[in-house]
């Protein structure tokens, strides 16, 4: 215990060192040791004693099973105590048949990996991730007007076997598959998915905007599309003017924050300007052709983002049926019924009273 | 080398070229005619944008004898690539070249759509630029009609003029049917099973936008359908035959999915 220096690594460092393991983050053993946070795993994981032993790097009691339980307890105590696991432990392991031992690693493997899904939803856990994330281990969005922003692990299941993990996107709200194929097997159970939202909702200053510098760099889609090009010069007229339009005029007052988002950090990678249109010798094709543009809803946003504040609209057509308000332009009342008719649920009208949303009612601003 | 005469027959001495599209990093490029290289006009403007233009062509035709020196060789084979890369975003807008180009799309040499509901729908490189060493090659998906940088540090270095802005447009205009079928699948973002609100929001105004967009092109005489347009005929289908039948079934798979969820 004394030559803690080169006393081995833990399991669960030496499994996240593993390659195609390093979005995975350290759950900390105090969080894996509490048992509440193993609530209903156990029906998961086979072997799921084995498996935990094998995590905490605990030596395996096999003999008297009715003592197991507090040599268990005995253990845990003296790793706490000691931080790290003695080694002299590691090695009686071997005395498992090995058939047996790489069942327990399996079953380790998904025992950890549901444990991490939700540990990276706890405090210290999205912590880690968030360190991990200002790294850029997850490295960056694959779509050219994302200008290279930083990417969050996630799955589209929070049950194991199902999909491996994907890559979400908070500039363009999309997911998109790891361009390293020795993530194709890394299971997206183990990142959840409710991972992805909820760290951005939890740092909801981080800056998810563009990170290239635009002005200098060459590759920046904004520069090189407003750039006008020998050959595309007389027709760049109507981008550069939708580029312009997008910074040069004054915005109205936006609230800091929309929908539960910061608004400055709200999909800085869609709407126009920052979707690509087919050209062809500089001509957009027409969305009447029949190559025509189909998907632009896919990467659009309302130039007004206030277009997204769902409960003014709904205000306004309140006060539109009750008063007769004439005050307000025909096409925001068009607007609100289309966005009210559109939705075939309205659970917003529990909040309608809500003094915080009506100030920020882009009609009356 | 020296001993073949490459004006004479085409099919054996296309050495340069050869090499250059079959080395590392190439991979995006298909192989330019001789013919078509052969052809001044074709060339038009090109000997002001290449410096050592003669040589660069004799080379990339194989017809380069010339003593040089390493330095001055260099040169000329720097040349010569940037020359085959400008000739190449001409060529792949003719008839021949959107062939060849067909058959790389149709192999999936340019590699697949990173975005998850695409499903791996096979990319086209393309441009943002028609001015070279303005912006690298990008990537062009069909179904989402978006760009992506190349994955590979060896191809995100190539120019994007050497396969121009025009490209991918043109080659739709031509090939219609390898237009593919496009969805109105997106990723919804959940927090425990409850889908968030800001993307939700924005999601709806998608929708609307998509919609609006839609009802326009049908008083145009367009009609715009999506994948997803078939499944809800067919669904729409059997409502009208089993009304009840039908609801319970998509009652049970709501309840069942955000069990799944709460997993």
């Amino acid at each position: 215990m004394s030559s803690s220096d080169g006393a081995p690594e833990s399991w669960i460092s030496s499994f996240c060192q593993l390659m195609g393991h390093e979005f995975f983050a350290e759950v900390s053993e105090d969080f894996i040791e509490d048992d509440f946070n193993l609530t209903g795993l156990q029906s998961q994981v086979p072997m799921y004693k084995e498996a935990l032993e094998m995590i905490l790097d605990v030596e395996p009691e096999e003999d008297e099973d009715e003592e197991e339980d507090e040599d268990e307890d005995e253990d845990e105590d003296e790793i706490l105590g000691d931080e790290k696991p003695p080694g002299y432990r590691r090695e009686r392991r071997h005395t498992r048949v090995a058939s047996d031992l790489s069942v327990i690693e399996s079953s380790a493997e998904l025992l950890y990996g549901l444990i991490h899904q939700r540990y990276i939803t706890s405090r210290p856990g999205i912590q880690q991730m968030l360190e991990k994330y200002e790294l850029q281990h997850f490295g960056v969005c694959p779509r050219v007007y994302c200008n290279g922003c930083r990417v969050l692990p996630v799955g589209r299941s929070d049950t194991p076997g199902q999909e491996t993990v994907k890559l979400f996107c908070p500039s363009c709200q999309d997911l998109y598959t790891p361009p390293n194929s020795r993530f194709h097997s890394v299971d997206g159970a183990f990142f959840g998915t409710t991972f992805g939202c909820l760290f951005f909702m939890t740092f909801p200053d981080l800056e998810i905007g563009p990170r290239f510098d635009a002005p200098l760099s060459t590759l920046s889609p904004t520069r090189s599309a407003s750039f006008p090009s020998t050959a595309t010069t007389t027709t760049t007229t109507s981008a550069g003017t939708s580029n312009q339009a997008t910074s040069d005029i004054p915005r109205p007052v936006y609230p800091i924050e929309l929908n539960g988002m910061r608004t400055v950090n709200f999909c800085p990678g869609l709407g126009e300007g920052r979707l690509y249109e087919s050209r062809i010798y500089g001509f957009r094709v027409s969305e009447r052709s029949r190559s025509g543009p189909r998907m632009k809803w896919l990467r659009m946003k309302p130039a007004d983002i206030l277009e997204l504040d769902e409960m003014s609209y709904f205000k306004t057509l309140q006060n539109h049926d009750d008063d007769g308000d004439a005050d307000m332009g025909e096409d925001k009342a068009q607007n609100a019924d289309s966005a009210i008719a559109q939705r075939k649920k309205a659970p917003m009208r529990r909040r309608r009273y809500n003094p915080d949303q009506m100030n920020i009612n882009g009609v009356e601003g | 080398m020296e001993d073949f005469n490459s004006e004479t027959d085409s099919d054996y001495t296309s050495y340069w070229r050869d090499w250059f599209i079959s080395s590392r990093g190439n991979e995006y490029f298909c192989e330019i005619d001789e013919e078509y290289l052969t052809d001044r006009f074709n060339l038009t403007g090109l000997n002001t944008e290449v410096p050592y233009y003669q040589y660069a062509l004799d080379l990339v035709t194989d017809v380069f004898d010339l003593d040089a020196d390493d330095d001055l060789r260099e040169q000329i084979e720097k040349s010569a690539r940037h020359l085959y890369g400008l000739v190449h975003a001409r060529y792949i807008v003719t008839t021949r070249g959107l062939a060849k180009m067909v058959d790389k799309y149709k192999k999936g040499d340019f590699g697949k759509c990173p975005r998850v509901m695409c499903e791996g729908h096979p990319l086209l490189p393309t441009g943002q630029n028609d001015v070279p060493n303005m912006s690298t090659v990008r990537l062009y998906c069909s179904k989402c009609e978006d760009v992506y940088n190349p994955k590979s540090s060896r191809h995100a270095s190539i120019d994007g003029a050497y396969f121009g802005t025009s490209f991918t447009s043109m080659l739709f205009q031509v090939y219609p049917a390898l237009l593919p079928e496009k969805s109105t699948r997106r990723y919804e973002p959940r927090i425990y099973g409850f889908r968030v609100h800001a993307s939700a929001a924005l999601a709806r105004w998608q929708d609307r936008y998509r919609e609006e967009t839609r009802s326009r092109l049908r008083d145009a005489g367009v009609e715009v359908r999506y994948l997803e347009d078939d499944e809800d005929d067919e669904l729409e289908d059997e409502d009208d035959e089993e009304i009840v039948e039908t609801k319970e079934r998509v009652a049970g798979d709501g309840a069942s999915g955000r069990m799944d969820i709460g997993n």
